[in-house]
């Protein structure tokens, strides 16, 4: 039991009949995705393919599959700047959903 | 259920918006200054939309009995320009005396660059020195914790923030806490796509309304991108379908954004008006073809 137990009023099996049709679908449109990235015209396996965004979402699918009960704040971190200084420049408009260790040391 | 939408750019709405927001049980929606998706030209931009937001924007809302208040602020998507930014803090005291404005929003930080930072820190001044409520923007995505770190920890340095008069918006799992156990209120905003669903925003309930609940609210973020006007009581329906009492959904929907707003002594709830009038302002509205006519 953690410290948020209970703070769900639905029992884990009223949460499975209620969300498992809608949370099977999100699974299936995360394999498609990956799916699709395989059928590009430009094909590239394993490490050849290094772009950061998809470097953390991979980082994520593993903390998904992981067995604690903070999967979200742990897939949050993957995904943030773990930085704290401000950026001297402007250099973008907008965030891109993950971070980009390289870039960003690099200025 | 009755309900206030704390973060609705209804700038970028139709008229229809309010309508459909009206027979939802919406009877006030909050609006802060933000990027229209574009940077403006000069300074003299923000004039027209100060006064927009104070006079036009009003008026529209009161055609179906939503009251509508705003806050005024240099956005963080503009506000790595410091000269330009100086230029508009310089136009908002005209408007603070406005009976919709109820404090200095939504300032906050985009990139987390070093002249965000001090544009920051000049509304602070502002907010401080006009005795205004605040309304803060955090980042999106990658840039929400260092950001949100980023306002937090300077804010505490400033030993005439009073927390309860200042909301930190966009909190989302892994920025809640450090927004609520400093005494700041902590706005969940929703989105169809990009960011927070309905189900993590009740999941963030759930998990930090147990100690904090008197202080978080939900909002439905609507502007010009892919955002839902009526995204509040969609959440109201989510909340109903997890099991949450009917007291719970109507604490984070109206009593607490009621709580929060009314410490500006300028924030009063309108006299609601039945959905057979609202439906009746609604057909009485000139269609764009009339409207366009001389």
């Amino acid at each position: 039991m953690n410290s948020v137990s209970g703070t769900c009023p639905l029992t884990l099996l009223q949460q499975v009949d209620e969300y498992f049709i809608e949370n099977r679908n999100r699974v299936l449109e995360i394999a498609a995705f990956l799916d699709r990235l395989d059928r590009a015209p430009d094909p590239v396996r394993g490490d050849a393919f290094s772009d950061f965004r998809m470097e953390a979402f991979r980082k994520a699918l593993a903390a998904l599959a992981g067995e604690t009960s903070s999967r979200v704040n742990q897939i949050q971190e993957i995904f943030s700047d773990p930085t704290t200084e401000p950026l001297e420049k402007l250099t973008r408009k907008s965030a891109r959903g993950a971070y980009e260790p390289q870039k960003q040391e690099a200025k | 259920m009755e309900y206030i939408d704390m973060h609705s750019h209804m700038t970028s709405r139709t008229t229809d918006c309010y309508y459909q927001m009206a027979l939802t049980g919406c009877v006030a929606v909050s609006e802060p200054g933000f990027w229209m998706g574009w940077d403006r030209s000069s300074a003299s931009g923000f004039d027209d939309y100060f006064r927009s937001l104070t006079d036009f924007e009003p008026t529209r809302a009161a055609q179906y009995s939503i009251k509508h208040v705003t806050w005024l602020c240099m956005n963080p998507k503009e506000a790595d320009d410091r000269k330009m930014s100086r230029q508009v803090l310089a136009l908002i005291p005209k408007y603070l005396d406005r009976p919709n404005v109820m404090g200095i929003g939504e300032f906050g930080l985009n990139l987390v660059t070093r002249n965000e930072v001090e544009t920051f820190k000049d509304h602070v001044d502002l907010a401080l020195e006009h005795n205004q409520m605040m309304l803060i923007h955090t980042p999106h995505l990658e840039d929400k914790y260092k950001g949100t770190r980023n306002i937090v920890e300077t804010l505490l340095r400033y030993d005439k923030v009073d927390p309860k008069r200042v909301a930190i918006d966009h909190a989302e799992e892994h920025t809640m806490d450090m927004i609520l156990t400093n005494g700041f209120v902590a706005g969940i905003t929703l989105y169809p796509l990009t960011k927070v669903s309905l189900g993590r925003a009740v999941d963030m309930i759930e998990i930090f309304g147990r100690d904090h609940g008197d202080r978080i609210y939900v909002a439905s973020a609507c502007d010009w991108g892919p955002s839902i006007p009526v995204a509040m009581p969609q959440f109201m329906m989510e909340m109903r379908r997890r099991g949450h009492p009917e007291s719970l959904i109507r604490k984070i929907v109206f009593e607490n954004p009621v709580k929060f707003l009314s410490q500006s002594n300028k924030f009063q709830l309108p006299e609601r008006r039945n959905k057979s009038s609202l439906l009746a302002a609604w057909s009485e509205q000139p269609s764009p073809a009339t409207a366009a006519k001389p």
